[in-house]
């Protein structure tokens, strides 16, 4: 047990070093963007998993969220003119509050009516974007988004910086995100998964801890949104689609939804094979769509809770034999 | 007299599932309903523990009146309930699905998890070890860390008291306890509930096992069709005409056991 | 008042396309109680197959679209087979993203096959009539009639068939129709077959006045659920009359409102509904 610890710790360790020093090594500006990429869309897809993974509801507005913080932040910074962080700020506030609002009734809808009514709410803001030129900029999309302020003698002009900025917000993301999930309210969103009519009746107030969710999630959501539009400078309405959300699903659901490491171990994989089959392309749900069934009915965990399971098994087959060492043992001490 | 219910009734369309019931569980006792397949138990059991509001009357705990209060206040207030099917968490540990059962003694929230602070650490422990606690009140330690589809039925409704307990009632409901276990075990589950009242925990329990019920209960209700037809102790019950034509079977109740 | 009165032809028009797909919809939720989100994706497929089979066989325009109600349907009957079937048993989140992951294959593999480009549909039917100062082409009168005879062959299948009336038992009552000998697997494929035919022959009728692209099925789907949860979910007439209200409210939207917001007012409308009523609008009461 504390050996797996161990090992799981110095793994983490490791590979925290190695996309730390990473930009050290190569100066492949094309593989650090993607990079970039990859971690504000893990920020997202974690945001997607406290609610769909750890709380059992399917939001399919997650898109919509992310589109939200991009846009807030670019309407912050250059329509209305406020400085980066500040806008960050309330970016963040703003989504968050939307969430809320929306939450507050998305919530009374369960299981499909809750996927339904959370898609039309996306399709709603994918809509809006479009249709609401004056503010958005419509089809053309948005230019013209700062890059992020400096902070004291930090700037974030260069990629790099960047980088290391969205790594930043990513790892902050995970440590919350671990932190939550392993304490009481962790087990209060998984209890509401389990059975929302067991929940209340060992009292916990449903209403409020799927809220607690909700907006948790719209508020990573934000977050990548915010990060996406000052990294990429520009933004369109495609990013609210509900083509993105199903980007994130994927990402979530082989990586394994439900688990801590599978929005990671997802993102990483599909954007990285993304990379690899780029003659793909547009066609690549040619082969992620039939990946993304045969795995729901064979493995609804995912890679990771794949993995997970087989460790479990093999620790429940490696204590089997341990007690029936421990028996033979006691045989032969008797026989003895 | 710890929990009343004033001329409850629960409508679904047209059928009226309770019909002006009004029953008195007694502190400290054992208490039962009984009643034919459909008769409403279950019905009851989900107004006066708040998981559907009734269509009338009116539901006193300790005196206060508690008819629409939402299942998770009704639950902070002391009474907690088992369900028919037991739906536990079948793929997580034994312990898993019983610490978060004292979740609604504690006040730790999203920020207190998110900072780790002093307070979150303090009631994780309380609920690891209430959790505890209430394994051994069931008899189930050693199971702590088995996965519950693993689990016999009998284990499982043990599991099931288990997390009832967890939140620390006064009252607790529990809906056919006995339901798929065997005659031995029926027996085990039956002390199980003396337990319970010996430590101030007053039983309110659903059964079609007459002979357990008339060996353990004190005082019983007997529904038909959604109607309150006798009420008192065992004895009264079993020598009660019209219980025993409902459950014998005048002309209309043939079918029913 | 002419302009009243084309708009209402054309909600019309529009309405019966989106009573067959909801209906097809609905149907299938009756039964399976699945959400079926690549039922947009059946339209789509429904919508190219019969173009291919006008422009490279050189079909008749009715003859392509028999063609393509049978290859969708056995694509609905697949989707049953290959993977609903296997997730009867699983939590409800698993069948939504089941569905999603088929919808956004076939959305690839159309786009694969038949290219990103709107296509037009070029129908038999394009000669312009004028009746009481409305104009309209002919395709649009044929819509309407061809959805209302739809209709009332698939009410006749229903209600007058032994088939069909499998169907409804089973809507009704699962475990019930099981016990009373129904088989319950075939009804299911017959179910998903009938919902991939009416997605094909909405889809081949409103192509012609509109365009067929990959993504064309995004919004009716959309809609369609919209209608079914108007309509009641799984309610056979709540999908007929829902889908010829949200015609008439679109197309009027559209004139006297705006146009750029038309497609909204579907959403609106649900948001609205679900808000106040979350289980749907003729939800059974009883749970809170
Ligand atoms: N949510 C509901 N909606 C509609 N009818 C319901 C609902 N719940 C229960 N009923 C009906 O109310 C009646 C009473 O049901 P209830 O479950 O309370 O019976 P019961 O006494 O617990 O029976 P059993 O011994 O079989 O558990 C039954 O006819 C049942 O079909
Ligand atoms: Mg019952």
């Amino acid at each position: 047990m504390s050996r797996l610890l161990l090992n799981k710790r110095f793994a983490l360790s490791g590979l925290l070093l190695l996309v730390l020093v990473l930009p050290l090594i190569t100066s492949n500006a094309y593989m650090i963007r993607i990079l970039i990429l990859t971690f504000i869309w893990t920020i997202a897809v974690y945001g997607l998993n406290l609610l769909a993974g750890y709380t059992g509801y399917l939001s399919l507005a997650h898109a919509g969220f992310f589109a939200l913080g991009a846009y807030t932040l670019a309407i912050l910074t250059v329509t209305v003119g406020l400085s980066y962080w500040l806008a960050f700020i309330l970016t963040l506030v703003f989504t968050s509050i939307v969430g809320a609002l929306i939450g507050m009734i998305a919530l009374r809808t369960r299981e499909h009516f809750f996927a339904i009514y959370t898609l039309c709410v996306g399709y709603i803001i994918y809509l809006i974007i479009y249709n609401w030129e004056g503010m958005t900029g419509g089809v053309r999309g948005f230019i013209g988004i700062p890059s992020p302020g400096s902070i004291g003698p930090l700037e974030f002009n260069s990629q790099i910086s960047n980088y290391y900025l969205v790594l930043f917000f990513l790892v902050l993301t995970i440590v919350v995100i671990y932190r939550i999930v392993h304490s009481l309210q962790g087990r209060t969103f998984m209890a509401i998964r389990n059975s929302e009519d067991l929940a209340k009746t060992i009292g916990i107030s449903t209403t409020k801890n799927k809220l607690i969710a909700f907006i948790l999630s719209t508020f990573f959501a934000g977050l990548a949104g915010a990060l996406f539009a000052s990294f990429t400078r520009f933004i369109g309405p495609e990013i609210s689609n509900i083509t993105m959300t199903f980007d994130f699903l994927v990402y979530l659901l082989i990586g394994g939804i439900g688990t801590l490491s599978g929005p990671v171990i997802g993102t990483f994989i599909i954007v990285w094979i993304s990379q690899e089959l780029q003659f793909l392309q547009d066609y690549r749900m040619l082969v992620f769509g039939p990946i993304l069934v045969i795995l729901i009915i064979f493995a609804p965990r995912g890679i990771s809770g794949f993995i997970i399971d087989w460790n479990l098994k093999r620790k429940a087959k490696k204590q089997q034999i341990e007690s029936m060492k421990d028996m033979e043992n006691n045989q032969e001490v008797k026989e003895g | 007299m710890l929990l009343e219910t004033v001329n409850l009734t629960k409508k679904f369309g047209g059928l009226t599932a309770v019909d002006d019931v009004s029953f008195s569980v007694e502190k400290g006792k054992i208490n039962a309903i009984i009643g034919p397949n459909g008769a409403g138990k279950s019905t009851f059991f989900n107004l006066v523990s708040g998981y559907y509001p009734p269509t009338s009357g009116q539901v006193f705990f300790k005196g206060e009146e508690i008819t629409r209060l939402p299942s998770n206040k009704i639950a902070r207030l002391g009474i907690a309930r088992t369900f028919q099917t037991t739906n536990l968490f079948e793929r997580a540990t034994v312990l898993d699905n019983i610490i978060v059962g004292n979740r609604l003694r504690t006040q730790s929230n999203l920020w207190d998890a998110i900072l780790r602070t002093p307070r979150l650490k303090r009631e994780e422990q309380k609920c690891l070890d209430k959790a505890y606690e209430v394994l051994d009140f069931v008899n189930l330690t050693n199971h702590a860390h088995s996965v519950v589809e693993n689990l016999t039925q009998e284990e499982k409704k043990r599991v099931a008291f288990a997390l009832a307990l967890a939140t620390e009632p006064e009252l607790v409901f529990l809906d056919e306890p006995a339901a798929g276990v065997n005659p031995d075990e029926t027996e085990g589950l039956a002390e199980l509930m003396k337990k319970m009242v010996d430590h101030g925990i007053t039983v309110c329990l659903i059964e079609h096992k007459m002979q357990m019920i008339m060996s353990i209960a004190e005082n019983i209700m007997v529904l038909n069709f959604g109607k309150k037809i006798a009420e008192g102790t065992p004895e009264d019950i079993m020598n009660d005409e019209e219980v025993i034509k409902a459950y014998l079977g005048g002309e209309r109740h043939a079918e029913v056991k | 008042m002419d302009i009243f009165f084309q708009q209402l032809f054309n909600g019309l028009t529009i309405g019966s396309v989106y009573s067959l797909v909801a209906l097809g919809l609905t149907l299938v939720y009756g039964i399976l109680h699945i959400p079926n989100f690549a039922h947009g994706a059946l339209y789509m497929m429904g919508g190219y197959i019969t173009l291919t089979m006008m422009q490279t066989l050189g079909l008749y325009y009715w003859l392509a679209i028999f063609v393509s109600i049978v290859v969708v349907g056995l694509i609905g009957v697949l989707m049953e087979r290959l993977v609903f079937h296997h997730l009867r048993h699983a939590p409800p989140i698993h069948d939504k993203i089941a569905a999603i992951g088929m919808l956004l294959f076939l959305e690839a593999f159309a786009h694969r096959v038949w290219g990103a480009d709107y296509l037009e549909m070029a129908t038999p039917h394009g000669q312009v009539v004028s009746v009481f100062g409305i104009t309209f082409t002919l395709q649009r009168l044929i819509i309407i009639v061809a959805a209302v005879l739809v209709m009332f062959t698939l009410y006749l299948f229903l209600k007058k068939t032994y088939m069909g009336m499998t169907v409804i038992a089973m809507s009704q009552n699962r475990a019930g129709a099981n016990l009373v000998g129904v088989n319950t697997n075939k009804v299911a494929m017959l179910t998903f077959f009938i919902s991939g035919a009416l997605a094909a022959i909405a889809a081949s009728l409103s192509s012609p006045i509109n365009l067929v692209f990959p993504g064309m099925g995004h919004l009716v789907i959309l809609k369609a659920f919209v209608i079914i949860i108007i309509g009641g979910m799984g309610s056979i007439p709540g999908a007929i009359v829902g889908g010829y209200i949200l015609g008439f409210t679109e197309s009027l939207g559209a004139t006297y409102i705006s146009s750029d917001y038309k497609d909204i007012i579907a959403f609106i409308l649900l948001v609205l509904i679900l808000t106040i009523r979350p289980n749907g609008l003729f939800a059974k009461g009883g749970q809170s």
